[in-house]
């Protein structure tokens, strides 16, 4: 299951951020490591939000800061 | 045409400056969503489009509700597809000198003009995003720019759209989206009808142009910001006055 999640952010994340399939993984920040400013995240939010089906709150987001931190709260919303 | 298969949204489309921004679209080849707060007053300007054989559809709205706005601008969207150009025109005065000014007439101001501008906007911002490119225009008004004695409540909301214009411009810069502002002069309106013939006959003699503006002075500005070659140009205001605060 959990590979699932991560593959499907690692995905969104590649087509919003442009970045390769290798680059993401689970401990790299989205703004840090992969380049995104704050606009990209809120696009890619939108973009896991249409993924999932899911609402991720303004206030979640500012907590989730990796890729980890997305696919955990992907999994807990599920 | 220059704007062949573009959806543009005008608020305040039922007459005055917001009709002929419209007609002005229309007749470019755009596919027009005609705003109004009772959608029966924005089918005239719908009827003179389709007359002329272009596009465009009515619609009702209060742009100060924030649920309607998110209603409508769905609706138009599956219409007449991803929004290109919003052109937030919406506007109305409630004049009086602050002394005498009522609160209800400053919020209403602020609602209509302002906030309205706001919800808009935002209804907006995802498809442009999306889409990489996007063209929104304000129309301000000089006394934003340079205020007015018996109108603090109309100047303060259309100062606030040149403040929202600089910011959402900054934000949205990197996504191929412009946003900039319009601040018309004293054009013949319904709105500026009322005006003594005195205040009228000094708006004349004070502007370089020696008349008062017409709303095809002001469509003809809103659709040189709206050009898909104008994508250099954000966060401006352009005075379309005549001249007057020269």
């Amino acid at each position: 299951m959990s590979a699932t999640v991560f593959e499907r952010v690692r995905k969104v994340t590649c087509e919003e951020l442009g970045v390769t399939e290798t680059e993401v993984e689970m401990d790299k920040s989205f703004q840090e490591d992969l380049g995104a400013d704050s606009l990209d995240v809120v696009e890619l939010v939108m973009a896991l939000e249409e993924e999932f089906g899911v609402e991720i709150p303004d206030d979640d987001v500012a907590n989730m800061k990796t890729v980890g931190d997305a696919v955990t709260y992907i999994e807990s919303k599920n | 045409m220059r704007f062949s298969g573009t959806t543009v949204v005008v608020t305040g489309a039922s007459r005055g400056i917001g009709r002929s921004i419209a007609l002005a679209f229309a007749a470019e080849g755009a596919k027009v969503a005609c705003v109004a707060t009772k959608v029966e007053n924005a089918q005239g300007t719908v009827d003179a489009i389709v007359a002329a054989g272009g596009e465009a559809k009515p619609y009702g709205l209060d742009v100060s509700d924030s649920a309607a706005v998110a209603e409508v601008f769905a609706q138009i969207e599956g219409d007449l597809g991803t929004v290109g150009v919003l052109v937030n025109n919406a506007g109305l005065t409630r004049d009086t000198l602050m002394m005498r000014m009522k609160d209800e007439d400053w919020d209403r101001v602020i609602d209509v003009n302002l906030k309205g501008a706001y919800l808009t906007t935002k209804a907006v911002m995802k498809g442009m995003m999306k889409a990489r490119t996007g063209r929104i225009v304000n129309i301000s008004s000089v006394v934003g720019v340079h205020g007015s004695a018996g109108q603090v409540n109309y100047s303060a909301s259309k100062a606030g759209l040149l403040g929202l214009t600089k910011s959402v411009a900054k934000e949205l810069g990197s996504r191929g989206i412009t946003c900039n502002a319009i601040a018309p002069g004293f054009i013949e309106t319904d709105m500026t009808h009322d005006l003594s013939e005195d205040f009228k006959a000094r708006a004349i003699a004070d502007a370089p142009a020696g008349r008062l503006g017409k709303p095809e002075d002001i469509a003809a500005a809103v659709l040189f910001l709206a050009a898909p070659e104008s994508g250099f140009i954000t966060g401006q205001c352009l005075e379309v006055d005549g001249g007057l605060f020269l």
